[in-house]
C-alpha cells in the first residue's frame, strides 16, 4: 500500500509520518484516478457492445434486417442530420416533437401541481375526488391517442393533449403525496408563528413538497415525449414519431434506430437541464457525502 | 412571585375540568384527559412531568388552540381559546425549523407571517440572533448547524414574537446532556427578558426542577394533576451549581416518589 485510498465510508486512510498536505494531495489524486477509471470503463463497455453488435450483424449471427448495425445507423443519423427527410429537415421534425412535448409537459405539470396541492390541502375535496382520479389513472393513457386525433385533428393539439395526460397524473400524484408528507411539527410551527392558510401553503407546504414534485418532473418529461411520439405514430405529418413510422413502412430499421438515438439525446439533455435547475433551487439541502458525480 | 394566588382573571392559562376524548380507528372512544384543571399565573414557569403518553402534549395542544377540549374550558389570558392565539409561542421537541430557509429567514418568519414590514422583521431577527449568540450564522442553513444551535434558532424564532405564553414540548430531549445544560441557561436568560408564562413538558426531573417555579406531576392516562411541588429556589439560578444543592436533591427525591407510582401504572397499562 503506497497511497492512501478511500475506504467505504469516504474516510481517508493514511500512513503515519505524512504531512496534512501530503495526505490531502494523495487523497485528491486517488479520487481523480478513480474517476478516470470509471469513465474509461464506461467507454470500454460501450465500445465492446457496439463492436459486438456490428460483428454479430455482419457475420449473420443476428439478423441485420431487424437489428441493423451501428455503422449503418451512424450513416443514417448523419444523413438525417445533414439532409433530413423528404418532407422536412431534421430540425423541423425535432422542433415539432419538442413543441408538442414541451407544451404538454408545461401545462401538465402546472395543472398537476395546482390540483395536487389543492387536493392535498383539502381533506374533503380529496375524499370526494380521489375515487375519480383513481379511475382516470387506471385508463392506460395511450388508448386516448386515437380519440385525441379525432377530437383535435392531425396537428399539434392532439399530441399536446396526449402529452398533457401522460404528464399530469404523475405530477399530480407526487404533488399530492408531497403535500401530505409535509412534517406535522413544521406545519404546526408555522401556524403558531402566525401563518395564515395561504402563507402556510406557500412557504411551508409547497417547499416541502418540492423534492417530490421534482422527482416527478424528471420522470414525466420522458412521459411527455412518449405522448408526443405515440400521437405522431397514430397520425401526423411531421415529427420524430413520424420519421420512425415512415421508416417502418419501408423497412428501414437503421433509420428507426437513428431516430431513437436522436430522441434519447434530447431526453438526456432535458434531464440534465432539470437537474441543474433543481440543484439551484435546492441549495438548502445537505449534500450527500462525497457525491461529486454530477 | 405569587404562585396560584392571582385572581382568575389575571391567570395566564386556565384549564377548568377539561376532558379530551379521541375516537380510535375502530370507533372506540378513549380519553387522554379527564377532569383536568390547572392554573398558571402570568410570568410563572411551570413544568409538567408525567409518565410517557399520559397526555402532556394534548394539554399543550389545547392551550395553542390546535386541539379542542371535549368538555370543560380552556382560557388564555382570561379569554376562552378560540383558534390560535397570537400571544402563544411553541417550542417543539422535533426540529420544526424550515430547512429551505437560512437562519435569519427562519427567525424572521413569525413577524413576516404577522404582516410586519420586512426591514423591521429583519432587524428584530438580528437582535434575537445576537441574544442566542448566533449572529455569525445568519446565512447558514439549518442542516449546517449542530443540534444545539438549531434549538437556539428555534428559541429565537419563538421569542421574536414576544409570546406572553410559552409552551415547550420536551424541547431539549434530543440534545446531549452537556448541550442541554447550556440550553437551560440560555432559556432562563431569554425568559428573564420576556417574562412569559411557561408550560414546560419534560421527562427529565432535574430539568423540571432547575427551570420551574412549580412542578406538576400528572397521573397515568387519563391524566389529571396528581400533585404540585413548589420549587422555592432563588432566581437568578445557576443551573450548573443548583443540582448539587441539598434542597435540590431533596425536592427531586420527593417528586420522584410521586412520579414513580404513575410511571409504573403507565407501564402496566401499556
Amino acid at each position: 500500500m503506497s497511497s492512501p485510498t478511500f475506504s467505504a465510508d469516504g474516510a481517508i486512510a493514511a500512513q503515519s509520518g505524512m504531512s496534512e498536505a501530503e495526505i490531502e494531495k494523495r487523497a485528491v489524486d486517488a479520487a481523480r484516478r478513480q474517476k478516470r477509471f470509471v469513465i474509461a470503463a464506461r467507454l470500454v463497455i460501450l465500445a465492446g457492445l457496439l463492436s459486438f453488435w456490428e460483428i454479430a450483424a455482419r457475420t449473420g449471427f443476428i439478423d441485420s434486417f431487424f437489428y441493423s448495425y451501428p455503422t449503418a445507423i451512424a450513416d443514417r443519423l448523419w444523413e438525417l442530420i445533414t439532409e433530413g427527410t423528404d418532407e422536412a429537415p431534421l430540425w423541423y421534425h425535432l422542433a415539432i416533437t419538442m413543441q408538442e412535448a414541451l407544451i404538454g409537459f408545461i401545462f401538465g405539470s402546472v395543472f398537476g401541481i395546482l390540483f395536487g396541492v389543492a387536493l392535498g390541502r383539502n381533506r374533503t375535496a380529496s375524499d370526494i375526488f380521489s375515487v375519480y382520479i383513481k379511475v382516470l389513472n387506471a385508463v392506460p393513457r395511450v388508448v386516448l391517442a386515437p380519440i385525441f386525433i379525432l377530437l383535435f385533428g392531425f396537428g399539434l393539439w392532439s399530441k399536446v393533449a396526449l402529452s398533457f395526460v401522460m404528464v399530469f397524473f404523475v405530477v399530480f400524484s407526487n404533488a399530492f403525496q408531497g403535500v401530505r408528507e409535509a412534517d406535522r411539527a413544521m406545519v404546526a410551527n408555522a401556524r403558531i408563528l402566525g401563518a395564515n392558510n395561504w402563507q402556510l401553503t406557500r412557504s411551508v407546504i409547497i417547499p416541502s413538497a418540492m423534492s417530490w414534485i421534482f422527482a416527478s418532473l424528471h420522470i414525466s418529461f420522458g412521459f411527455g415525449i412518449v405522448g408526443a411520439i405515440v400521437g405522431e405514430f397514430i397520425g401526423s405529418r411531421y415529427g420524430i414519431g413520424f420519421i420512425i413510422q415512415v421508416a417502418r413502412g419501408v423497412h428501414d430499421t437503421a433509420e428507426m434506430y437513428a431516430a431513437i438515438v436522436i430522441i434519447v439525446v434530447v431526453v438526456l439533455a432535458a434531464e440534465s437541464v432539470m437537474t441543474m435547475i433543481e440543484n439551484r433551487l435546492a441549495r438548502w439541502r445537505p449534500p450527500a457525502l462525497s457525491e461529486q458525480d454530477h | 412571585m405569587s404562585l396560584g394566588s392571582e385572581s382568575e382573571r389575571g391567570a395566564a392559562i386556565e384549564l377548568r375540568h377539561v376532558s379530551r376524548k379521541f375516537l380510535s380507528p375502530d370507533g372506540k372512544a378513549f380519553s387522554t384527559l379527564t377532569d383536568f384543571s390547572m392554573t398558571i399565573a402570568r410570568g410563572e414557569f411551570v413544568a409538567l412531568v408525567g409518565p410517557t403518553g399520559c397526555g402532556k402534549s394534548t394539554t399543550l395542544n389545547l392551550i395553542t388552540g390546535l386541539g379542542r377540549p371535549t368538555s370543560g374550558e380552556v382560557r388564555v389570558m382570561g379569554q376562552p381559546v378560540n383558534g390560535i392565539d397570537p400571544r402563544v409561542g411553541f417550542v417543539f421537541q422535533t426540529d420544526a425549523l424550515f430547512p429551505w430557509r437560512n437562519v435569519i429567514d427562519n427567525v424572521m418568519a413569525g413577524p413576516l407571517f404577522r404582516g410586519r414590514p420586512k426591514k423591521e422583521a429583519e432587524a428584530a431577527a438580528h437582535d434575537w440572533l445576537a441574544r442566542v449568540g448566533l449572529s455569525k450564522f445568519a446565512r447558514h442553513y439549518p442542516h449546517q448547524l449542530s443540534g444545539g444551535m438549531r434549538k437556539r434558532v428555534a428559541l429565537a424564532q419563538t421569542f421574536i414574537n414576544n409570546p406572553e405564553i410559552l409552551l415547550m414540548d420536551e424541547p431539549f430531549s434530543a440534545l446531549d446532556a452537556q448541550t442541554r445544560l447550556l440550553m437551560h441557561e440560555e432559556l432562563l436568560n431569554l425568559w428573564s427578558i420576556t417574562k412569559a408564562a411557561v408550560v414546560f413538558v419534560t421527562h427529565d426531573l432535574e430539568e423540571a426542577i432547575a427551570l420551574a417555579d412549580r412542578v406538576l406531576v400528572l397521573t397515568a392516562r387519563p391524566a389529571t394533576v396528581k400533585s404540585t411541588h413548589i420549587i422555592d429556589l432563588p432566581r437568578p439560578r445557576d443551573v450548573n451549581e443548583l443540582r448539587y444543592r441539598p434542597e435540590f436533591i431533596e425536592i427531586s427525591r420527593r417528586i420522584w416518589e410521586d412520579l414513580r407510582e404513575e410511571v409504573r401504572h403507565g407501564a402496566d397499562a401499556a
